[in-house]
Order: C-alpha cells, then sequence, then structure tokens
C-alpha cells in the first residue's frame, strides 16, 4: 500500500495550498461517511488526506446581517439539527440533509460532502436549490460563488477546478410568507437512496404565488432546478391547474435511469407527485410564515 | 511509514496512541487501545454495532480515522456503566432480555443513550427511528424498542421523584 499522509491544517489557504500541491491525488475529509466507505472498498486510494475541520470558517453556523444563514460546508446534519433557529426558518433543507443516513451518520456527514460526492440522488441537494442556495468556493486562483446547481457535473464529478475546495453555503433571506419543504420517495420508511427527490421554496403573498423555486433529485445525472415548474407556480393560487402543470413540468424535465429503485416511467411519474405534495407542505408553511 | 502521535480523551480517561493516517478509530479501539465493546459489522456505516460517541454526538466509529481523535472526547460502551452500577438501560435490557446473540448490543445501547439524552420521552416511532442505524442480525427488534420505552420512562419517574434541588 502507497503512503497516505493527513493533514488537518488550522487554515484554508493551507488547505488549498496542500489540495492543489497534490494534484488529484489528495481527498478533501469533512465527514467522511462517503470517503471513508470509498477508502475501504479500493475505490479511492489517497496520497493525501486533508481534514477541513480545524478551519473555523467550514465548520460554522452564522445568520448573515441580511438575515440568510452560512453554513459551512463541513458542518455536520446533527449540528444543524440542533442549531436554535435553522429548521425553524428553513425545514425544507433541515428535511433533506438530515435524511442523509442514520442518526450515527448525522453526527458527521456535511451537506458539503453530499453536494460534493454528487450522487443525483443527495438529499440536501434539491432542496438546497429550491432554498437558492450559494456556493462559495476557494481554489488556487482565489474564491469564486456559484448557485449550488451549478456544482454536479454528473454522477461522482463536480465543476471544482482542479485544487478547488467547497468553503461555504449561503442561505438568502426570506421574504415574509416564505416556506420550503423536501420529500422524497424511497420504498421503505428509513434509511434508504432516493427513487425520487423533490425540495420547493414558496413565497405567498395574498394567497398568491408570487416567488417559487423547484429542485428534482434522482431523476438526471445531477439535481436539476425546474424553471418551468416554478414558472407555472408563480402568479397563481396554487390552482388545480397551475398544480397540473408544474407537475407535469417536472415530469417532462426527468431524464432518469431504469434500475432496481425505479423504472424510467416510475420517477417521470412520481416526480409529478412529489411536486404537488411538496408545494402543498411548503405554501402550508408559507402560510404560517 | 510513520506512524502519527494521538492525545485523546477516552470515556473521560487521558489516552495517547500511535495510529496510521487511514486507520478507522474502531481498529484503534478495538486494537492498541483493547477496548473490544465496540464491534465491526459492516465497517461502512450501515449496521451501528461500532457505535461511539464523539465530543457527546453519536457516530460510527468505523467512519471515523483514529487521527480525528487529536484533542476530542471518545464515549465507548466501557464508559457506560458507572463503577459496578449498570446504566439503567443495559439494567433494563438484561431484565427484558433485549438481546439474542448480543453483537449489536453495544452500539444499541450507546445509541438509545443518545436517544434519551435529546428525548426522555420518545414515542414507539422515534425510538425506532432513533435506532435505525442500528442493525439486529436476530431481529429482535421488538425487545429492544420495548427496553427503551420502559428506561425512558423509568428514568422520568427517577427524575420526578427526585428534589427539584438535585434535579
Amino acid at each position: 500500500m502507497t503512503d497516505i499522509r493527513y493533514l488537518a491544517p488550522g487554515t484554508l489557504d493551507e488547505a488549498v495550498g496542500a489540495y492543489a500541491a497534490a494534484a488529484g491525488a489528495a481527498r478533501i475529509l469533512a465527514g467522511g461517511t462517503d470517503l471513508l466507505v470509498q477508502m475501504r472498498a479500493g475505490v479511492v486510494r489517497p496520497g493525501l488526506i486533508v481534514d477541513i475541520k480545524k478551519i473555523a470558517e467550514m465548520t460554522t453556523i452564522e445568520e448573515t446581517p441580511e438575515g440568510g444563514f452560512r453554513i459551512g460546508a463541513a458542518v455536520s446534519g446533527a449540528r444543524l439539527a440542533e442549531h436554535p433557529r435553522f429548521g425553524k426558518v428553513w425545514p425544507g433543507v433541515l428535511e433533506g440533509i438530515n435524511l442523509i443516513g442514520s442518526k450515527q451518520v448525522q453526527g458527521r456527514a456535511s451537506p458539503g460532502g453530499n453536494l460534493c460526492n454528487a450522487s443525483p440522488a443527495g438529499d440536501s441537494v434539491p432542496a438546497m436549490i429550491a432554498a437558492g442556495a450559494v456556493v462559495t468556493i476557494q481554489g488556487p486562483n482565489g474564491r469564486r460563488q456559484m448557485p449550488v446547481e451549478a456544482v454536479p457535473a454528473g454522477p461522482g464529478r463536480t465543476n471544482l477546478a482542479p485544487g478547488e475546495i467547497l468553503v461555504s453555503f449561503t442561505l438568502p433571506p426570506q421574504p415574509a410568507g416564505t416556506g420550503d419543504a423536501y420529500l422524497r420517495m424511497i420504498p421503505r420508511t428509513e434509511m434508504d437512496i432516493a427513487v425520487v427527490g423533490c425540495g420547493a421554496c414558496i413565497t405567498l403573498e395574498d394567497g398568491v404565488v408570487t416567488q417559487a423555486r423547484i429542485g428534482l433529485g434522482a431523476v438526471a445525472p445531477t439535481p436539476l432546478l425546474v424553471g418551468p415548474a416554478a414558472a407555472a407556480l408563480i402568479g397563481s393560487r396554487l390552482e388545480e391547474a397551475a398544480l397540473a402543470a408544474a407537475a407535469a413540468a417536472c415530469s417532462a424535465a426527468c431524464r432518469p435511469i431504469d434500475d432496481k429503485r425505479g423504472t424510467i416511467a416510475y420517477r417521470t411519474k412520481v416526480a409529478g407527485v412529489l411536486l404537488r405534495r411538496c408545494v402543498a407542505i411548503a405554501a402550508d408553511r408559507a402560510g404560517r410564515a | 511509514m510513520a506512524k502519527i502521535h494521538v492525545t485523546t480523551t477516552v470515556n473521560g480517561e487521558p489516552v495517547e496512541f500511535l495510529c496510521e493516517p487511514q486507520q478507522s478509530m474502531l481498529d484503534v479501539l478495538r486494537g492498541p487501545l483493547g477496548l473490544t465493546g465496540s464491534k465491526e459489522g459492516c465497517g461502512s456505516g450501515d449496521c451501528g454495532a461500532c457505535s461511539i460517541t464523539l465530543d457527546g454526538r453519536l457516530i460510527c466509529s468505523c467512519l471515523m480515522l483514529a487521527v480525528e481523535a487529536e484533542g476530542h472526547e471518545i464515549g465507548t460502551i466501557e464508559g457506560m456503566a458507572s463503577g459496578d452500577g449498570l446504566h439503567p438501560l443495559q439494567q433494563k435490557f438484561l431484565e427484558m432480555a433485549a438481546l439474542q446473540c448480543g453483537i449489536c448490543t453495544p452500539g444499541v445501547l450507546i445509541a438509545a443513550r443518545a436517544l434519551l439524552e435529546k428525548n426522555p420521552d420518545p414515542t414507539e416511532t422515534e425510538v425506532r427511528f432513533g435506532l435505525a442505524g442500528n442493525l439486529c442480525r436476530c431481529t429482535g427488534y421488538d425487545k429492544i424498542v420495548r427496553a427503551v420505552l420502559e428506561t425512558a420512562a423509568e428514568m422520568r419517574g427517577a427524575k420526578a421523584e427526585m428534589p427539584e434541588a438535585v434535579r
């Protein structure tokens, strides 16, 4: 076995320097719930492991002065669940994050890892897309931001450039009357991988939808932002015609695979069903927000 | 290969060990530290037999590198009883025979304690979700769930009987 080195730098600059210098032989360690399994299976054999949990910016949850949230990429699902305000403001995002694995996995697994692992079925991603989350990335050429939906490039691949590290998620401030939700379809009740996942974020003003964002997971090589579904809802009072159009837009956006979890026809149909259920929950929360 | 020196706390005691960078916490617990209560089931975070706490939070020790223990607090099944006195969960598991072959039991106990610390009055559904990361190969889930619910009720009762000042 080749030598593995372990580094736990205290600053992002050090982490980026070491990660970039290793030129593809390095892996980032946040919660490790994917990385350690992959190492054990022999799928990855990193020459260098860069543990980012000693970097304050990557392990902090903070409310921004504008009223949004900034979540360090390595914050665990358990810590987000314990946060006094996060789950009240973004219950849908928290639902998505807290569906990643067991309580044990929640103690370590992070939304940053869920995004960078780039599974089409990652549960936190559709909810983050619906929330309009923006990620901050740092690399050898400095910092940049991109919308969360621009990070996955395909199964197991991201659009991060060599040497770049995902630093944090920024969730925008919410207008009054906003609610979000995440639902996934799985054949059992817990501990499974989404057959379809749907995130919705809705803003209501006197019962009329003024803003909407819809994210879908497990129905394409990457999680999707479904603009046409949101467009069908905006301006409506969530009447049947608007919901039917949004559900049809979700089904139309699907480019799924056939596998043991679900067929192409099933996933395509369920995407529309979940859209309706998820919007109903988000709208109910918006009505109470 | 140069081993890494790690200083940590295990069950409240300061502990030092040497490990390889890729070694899991579970390997070091069961090997050099001789704490074999935590079991290896799947090695991929699915079964929960290796459950421990890291700074009080429930995790799988097979999914943690031993080097990550530096400066943190590890809690294992060996630290669950205080002296000769079993933890109420351990006592109840014995009384209600909430175990068959026993390999999942240490992990179940650690996870159940973590659950009751956060939620002293869980519903049956909450217990089942809380323990969803612990697989019992004998499928003895009903007795486990009942024992956790009974313990919770007993611990709440004991707390209610305590004078206000002690609570």
